[in-house]
C-alpha cells in the first residue's frame, strides 16, 4: 500500500529582498520593509512529504533515520544561521521563500533516492507558507 | 464537494521488531524504537471525509455519526493500549505509523454513512506525520 509520509525540520536564517534588476525605489516599492539593506531573519519550517510502498519488513515508506540524516547534511547544515544572500544558491535570485522552496525541493529531489518526493512546504511565519511540487 | 476533517487524540505505546529478522538488524532498522519494553506517543488522528452537501441538512457528514464511529472504531482500541500487544492488527505487523495510519483506513472506510473517506492523516509527533488516500 502506498503512503504519504511528512516530517517537519527547523532552521533561522536572515536575508533580504532586494533584486539588481530593479532601481533602489522600485526595490522599496516592491519588497516594502523586507528591503532594509541590513537584513532581517526567520525561524523557517520546512515540511518534505514523501511517498511510496509501506515495505512489509519495516513497516516504512522510508527509514526516518535516513531522511533526517540527507535533511542535516544536505539541507539543514546549508542553511541554518546563515544569511541567504551570501549562498552561492541565491547570487543572481532574490531569497524569498518562493525561491528558497524551489531549492530545497531541488536539493531533495536530486539527492534523496528512498523514497518518492511529493512536495516541499516551507513556513516563513505562523501566517505564511509555500508549497512546491515540482 | 466539501471536504470535512474531525480530529481525535489518542495515547498509546508500540516498538518496532520485525520477529524474522536476527536482533542486531532489528536494532540496526529500528534503533530507539526496538526497545522490546515499549515508549509511548501521544497520536494525533485527522479523518477527512467528502461528499455533496446534502440540501435538507446542509451536512455532508452527520458529525456525531463520524465522531461515534471514530470512538467505536480506534479510539475505544488503541486510546491508552499497547499497540503491539493489544490491537489485533499489530500482533503479526510493526505498528509503524504508516501501518497506523492503513488500519484505521480500514477499520473506518466501510462504517461511514453518506460521505467517502478521503483521507487519514495520524501525527506520531508534531513533526512526523502519515497520509493515507486507501491507495493500493
Amino acid at each position: 500500500m502506498k503512503a504519504h509520509l511528512s516530517r517537519r525540520y527547523l532552521f533561522s536564517a536572515s536575508h533580504r529582498l532586494h533584486s539588481e534588476a530593479m532601481s533602489d525605489e522600485e526595490n522599496h516599492a516592491t519588497y516594502g520593509k523586507c528591503n532594509n539593506p541590513y537584513g532581517h531573519g526567520h525561524n523557517y519550517i520546512i515540511e518534505v512529504t514523501v511517498s511510496g510502498q509501506v515495505d512489509p519488513k519495516t513497516g516504512m515508506v522510508c527509514n526516518l533515520v535516513d531522511l533526517d540524516g540527507f535533511m542535516e547534511r544536505e539541507v539543514l547544515s546549508r542553511f541554518d544561521h546563515e544569511n541567504l544572500n551570501t549562498l552561492q544558491e541565491f547570487a543572481g535570485n532574490v531569497p524569498t521563500t518562493e525561491n528558497l522552496c524551489i531549492q530545497i525541493y531541488e536539493i531533495v529531489h536530486r539527492g534523496f533516492r528512498e523514497a518518492h518526493l511529493e512536495r516541499v512546504r516551507l513556513e516563513e511565519t505562523m501566517m505564511n507558507s509555500f508549497e512546491y511540487r515540482g | 464537494m466539501v471536504y470535512l476533517t474531525r480530529k481525535a487524540e489518542f495515547a498509546a505505546s508500540h516498538y518496532y521488531d520485525n520477529p524474522d529478522l536476527p536482533p542486531e538488524e532489528n536494532r540496526r532498522l529500528f534503533g530507539k524504537c526496538n526497545n522490546p519494553n515499549g515508549h509511548g506517543h501521544n497520536y494525533v488522528l485527522e479523518v477527512t471525509v467528502k461528499g455533496e452537501v446534502a440540501p435538507r441538512s446542509g451536512f455532508v457528514i452527520d458529525l456525531k455519526q463520524l465522531k461515534d464511529v471514530m470512538r467505536r472504531e480506534v479510539l475505544d482500541a488503541m486510546d491508552h493500549r499497547f499497540l503491539n500487544k493489544e490491537v489485533p492488527e499489530f500482533l503479526h505487523q510493526i505498528p509503524t505509523t504508516e501501518n497506523i495510519a492503513i488500519a484505521i483506513w480500514q477499520r473506518l472506510v466501510t462504517k461511514l454513512e453518506r460521505a467517502k473517506l478521503h483521507r487519514v492523516r495520524v501525527y506520531e509527533t508534531p513533526d512526523l506525520f502519515v497520509d493515507f488516500y486507501g491507495e493500493a
